[in-house]
C-alpha cells in the first residue's frame, strides 16, 4: 500500500493535491482513500492530507502513522510541533519539501534516515511559498515520485477534480502538473510501497493509568485571559466594512453593541471606530447600522487602496521636507 | 451505476437523491455540512425536485421533519453532536408520532470540552429516543443503508424514525471508491412510500399525540414502540437480503468478520471497525484464531445475532468509542446484558478508545489481543482501560504546567493590582 501525506497551509490547496492524486491511482484501477485533516478551518492554519492507494480494498483508517511520501508545501511548518510534519518519518520514506534550502541542509538539520528531495521548479523563485498553483504543482511531482501513475491520468483526475473552477483554471493547473510532472523525472518510482505491521513484533503500547485528579486541576479552564488581543484575527477577513461617516448618525451603540467580536469602539465624539487588527469581516454592523452608514468592500481592494494611500502620503511628506 | 470517489457526506447526499425525497428542513453543523450543501445545489440545479428549508434550530429541523412526514411526504435530514442533542426533545416526540424519516448522524464528541473531532457519545445519547439507529464503516455503506434506512421506516409494521450514522472526519471527509446504483434500480428498490392513515391535512386537522395521558394508556403506545423497534429486527433482514439480491452487497444486522472458528473477538462499532479487520487479518497471519463483530443496528439491538456470534468465544474485548460517566463503554453494557443468561459465556473485557478523534492503532489491537489471551488463561478479566500512553499524558503534563504558570501569573497580577488599590 502506498501511504502519502502531504501538509501545508490553508488556502495552498493541499486538499486538492491529495484529490487529484487519489484520483489519479484510481484511474490506474488502485483502491484509494483520500481525506484532508484540520480544525477550525481558516487561511494559512497548517493542515494536513492523506492518500492510501493499494491494489486491494483498504481496510486502514485515519492518520498515516508510517508514511512512504511526506509532501511539504511550505518549509516553515517543519518548525512547528502542532503540524507534526516529521511524525512516522523512517528510512522508507521520502521527504519532498518545497524550500529554497538544499537537500542536504534539510538531511542533516532534521538528523532524518531517509530521502530528502526539493520540489523542482523552472526558474528563479522568489518566494517558494507563494508559488502558484502550489498544489497541483506537489500532485504531479508526487505522481511521478510513486512511478505508477501516468500522465494522463494525472491529467484526467485534474479535469475531473477541478471541473468546477472552468477550462481555462483546468488547463493552467493541468500546464503546471505537467511541468512538476516533467521535472520530478529524475526521482520517479523513488516512492515504493510500504509493508504491514506485523503482530509478531511490534512496539507494545505504552499505556497508562490515568490517575484521578481533584476537580481544581481537572476542569478545563483558560486561565489566561485577553490571549484573543494578541491574534491579529483581523487577518481572516475577506470583506471589510467601511464607515461613511457622513452618514453616520452618532446613535453611539447600534454597531458597537451588535458586533459579536467587540471590535467597535465609539470615541469621544460618538463617532464609531473599527479596529482592523480583529474585525473578523463578519459584516453584522453592515446590516444593522440604521442610515445605512457602513458598506462593504472586498479586502484586497481595501488594502491595495490604503497602500496606494500610504504611498501618495510619503511623496506629499518627502516633497515637503525637500 | 457508477463508481466513483465520494466522502461519507457527499454518498449521504447520494444516497437522500435515489431515495426521491421530498423535503429537507436543515441545519449546518461541523462535519454535517457538505451533506446540506450538496443536496442544496442539487435542488438549485434542478437535479432533484422537492424542496429544502434552512431553519433557525436543530430543535426547530427536527420538529419541521416530523411534521412534514405527517402529512405524508419523504423527508430527509442531517446533523451531528451538539445539533443532535440540541434536537433531543423533539427525537423523542417525533418518533411517538410514529412518522417515518431518516436523519443523518455524523458523530462528532461532545461539548464540554468543545471538539469537532468524532466519537459516538452524541449517538449514543440518542439510544433511547425510538429512532432506530444504523451505523456505517465504508462510505458505500452510507449510501446503501440511507435507501435501507427508509425501507425499515416506512414498513408498516415499523413506521419509526430512523438514524444512520457515519464517523465525522474518517468518514464524512474521507473519499472512497463507491458504487453509486442506477436512479431506476434505486428507485425501484426504495419504492413509492405508502403513508396509510399518516396524513395530515390543513382541511383535515389531526392531532399527533399531544393529549396528556395517564399511566395506562401511556403504557400502552410507548411498549407498543418498543415492540414495534423490536419488530424492525425482522423487517430489516428483509430489506437487507432483498438489497442484496438486487445490488449484491450483505448488510446484515450484526458483521461478522473471520469470526466464525475464533477462539477471541474483537466487538466495535462505526469505521474504526475495519482498523479492527485489518488487526485481524494480520493478527491471523501470526497465527492467531481472532475475529470482528460489529453490530450496525444499535436500536433494534440484534442479541440473538450477538449471542450466537460471541457465546462460544474464550474472551472478548470491546472497544467503546464512548464513555457513559460513572459507568464506562456504552456497547460493552448492552452486550453484556445480550450475554448475561448464557450458560456459556464469554469473558468480556471494555476498552475506552479514539474519544474525540484519538486514534486507535493496530498496536493497541494487537495489545488488546494479548490481553484477551491473558485474561482467559487467568479466567478473570483486567478492570476497563481508556487507551491513553504514556507520551500522552507527558504532552498533557506540558498543557497543564503551563496552565499552572498562566495561573500564578494572573492571581500575582490580580495581587498587585489589589495593592495599588490600597495606596
Amino acid at each position: 500500500m502506498y501511504r502519502i501525506r502531504f501538509h501545508g497551509r490553508g488556502g495552498q490547496g493541499m486538499k486538492t493535491a491529495s484529490r487529484i492524486l487519489g484520483n489519479a491511482f484510481f484511474l490506474g484501477g488502485y483502491e484509494v482513500q483520500d481525506a484532508p485533516r484540520y480544525g477550525a478551518e481558516r487561511r494559512g492554519a497548517p493542515i494536513f492530507a492523506y492518500v492510501r492507494a493499494d491494489k486491494k480494498p483498504i481496510n486502514e483508517r485515519g492518520i498515516i502513522n508510517r508514511p512512504d511520501l511526506v509532501i511539504v508545501a511550505d518549509d516553515s511548518l517543519v518548525a512547528i510541533p502542532a503540524a507534526s510534519v516529521l511524525q512516522g518519518i523512517g528510512s522508507q520514506t521520502v521527504l519532498l519539501i518545497n524550500s529554497h534550502e538544499q537537500p542536504e541542509t534539510w538531511e542533516h538539520r532534521l538528523n532524518i534516515p531517509g530521502q530528502v528531495i526539493i520540489l523542482p521548479v523552472t526558474g528563479d523563485v522568489e518566494d517558494r511559498a507563494e508559488l502558484p498553483y502550489l498544489g497541483t504543482t506537489c500532485a504531479g511531482a508526487a505522481a511521478r515520485l510513486v512511478g505508477v501513475i501516468p500522465l494522463t491520468h494525472l491529467i484526467e483526475a485534474i479535469e475531473e477534480e477541478l471541473a468546477h473552477l472552468g477550462k481555462e483554471v483546468v488547463e493552467k493547473n493541468i500546464h503546471q502538473a505537467t511541468v512538476a510532472y516533467e521535472l520530478a523525472a529524475e526521482f520517479g518510482g523513488t516512492v515504493v510501497e510500504g509493508s504491514e505491521i506485523r503482530a509478531t513484533d511490534y512496539t507494545k503500547p505504552d499505556w497508562v493509568n490515568l490517575p484521578f485528579e481533584a476537580a481544581s486541576i481537572s476542569t478545563p479552564t483558560i486561565h489566561a485571559g485577553l490571549t484573543s488581543e494578541l491574534a491579529a484575527t483581523g487577518a481572516w477577513r475577506t470583506m471589510r466594512p467601511v464607515i461613511n461617516y457622513e452618514l453616520c448618525n452618532k446613535c453611539w451603540w447600534v454597531c458597537s453593541e451588535f458586533c459579536p467580536d467587540g471590535a467597535i469602539k465609539v470615541d469621544n465624539q460618538g463617532y464609531p471606530q473599527i479596529d482592523l487588527d480583529h474585525c473578523k469581516g463578519c459584516l453584522v454592523c453592515v446590516a444593522q447600522c440604521p442610515p445605512h452608514a457602513i458598506e462593504a468592500i472586498s479586502e484586497s481592494i481595501a488594502e491595495s487602496k490604503a497602500e496606494a494611500q500610504a504611498e501618495n502620503e510619503q511623496i506629499k511628506t518627502s516633497e515637503a521636507s525637500s | 451505476m457508477t463508481r466513483r470517489l465520494l466522502t461519507g457526506n457527499g454518498a449521504a447526499a447520494w444516497g437522500a437523491r435515489l431515495a426521491m425525497v421530498d423535503y429537507v428542513p436543515a441545519f449546518p453543523i461541523t462535519p454535517q455540512t457538505e451533506i446540506i450543501e450538496t443536496l442544496s445545489e442539487w435542488f438549485d440545479n434542478g437535479d432533484i425536485t422537492g424542496r429544502l428549508t434552512t431553519m433557525e434550530s436543530e430543535h426547530s429541523m427536527v420538529t419541521a421533519a416530523g411534521a412534514a412526514a405527517s402529512t405524508g411526504v419523504r423527508v430527509f435530514t442531517a446533523t451531528s453532536s451538539q445539533g443532535l442533542l440540541y434536537a433531543m426533545e423533539m427525537l423523542y416526540t417525533v418518533a411517538g408520532w410514529r412518522v417515518p424519516l431518516v436523519m443523518i448522524n455524523v458523530s462528532r464528541g461532545l461539548s464540554a470540552p468543545i471538539t469537532l473531532e468524532p466519537d459516538h457519545n452524541d449517538i449514543v445519547a440518542a439510544r433511547d429516543s425510538g429512532f432506530l439507529q444504523i451505523h456505517c464503516a465504508t462510505c458505500q455503506e452510507v449510501l446503501d443503508s440511507t435507501l435501507i434506512a427508509y425501507r425499515l421506516s416506512e414498513h408498516a409494521k415499523v413506521r419509526l424514525p430512523v438514524i444512520v450514522n457515519l464517523d465525522g472526519f474518517y468518514l464524512s471527509f474521507t473519499r472512497e471508491p463507491v458504487e453509486i446504483p442506477d436512479a431506476e434500480a434505486a428507485a425501484r428498490f426504495v419504492g413509492e412510500f405508502d403513508p396509510e392513515n399518516t396524513q395530515l391535512r390543513a382541511s383535515m386537522p389531526t392531532s399527533q399525540a399531544v393529549a396528556v395521558l395517564g399511566g395506562t394508556p401511556y403504557s400502552y403506545f410507548r411498549y407498543e414502540m418498543h415492540l414495534a423497534a423490536q419488530e424492525a429486527l425482522g423487517v430489516y433482514d428483509e430489506v437487507t437480503a432483498e438489497f442484496k439480491n438486487q445490488f449484491g452487497r450483505d448488510y446484515s444486522s450484526l458483521e461478522t468478520y473471520r469470526n466464525d472458528d475464533a477462539e477471541f473477538s474483537f466487538v466495535m462499532m462505526g469505521c474504526f471497525a475495519t482498523k479492527a479487520k485489518e488487526a485481524v487479518d494480520r493478527l491471523r497471519d501470526a497465527g492467531w484464531r481472532i475475529g470482528l463483530v460489529r453490530p450496525r443496528l444499535l436500536r433494534p439491538l440484534p442479541e440473538q445475532a450477538l449471542q450466537n456470534a460471541l457465546g462460544d468465544k474464550k474472551a472478548v474485548a470491546i472497544i467503546d468509542q464512548n464513555i457513559s460517566m460513572g459507568k464506562g463503554g456504552v456497547l460493552h453494557t448492552e452486550v453484556a446484558s445480550a450475554l448475561y443468561n448464557l450458560s456459556e459465556k464469554p469473558l468480556l473485557i471494555s476498552f475506552m478508545g479514539g474519544l474525540g478523534g484519538r486514534d486507535i492503532n493496530q498496536e493497541e489491537l494487537f495489545e488488546i489481543a494479548q490481553q484477551l489471551r491473558q485474561a482467559s488463561k487467568k479466567g478473570t478479566p483486567p478492570p476497563p482501560r481508556l487507551l491513553y500512553t504514556a507520551d500522552e499524558l507527558r504532552e498533557m503534563r506540558k498543557l497543564q504546567s503551563i496552565a499552572k504558570v498562566e495561573r500564578q501569573e494572573l492571581t500575582s497580577n490580580q495581587n498587585s493590582n489589589s495593592d495599588k488599590s490600597h495606596d
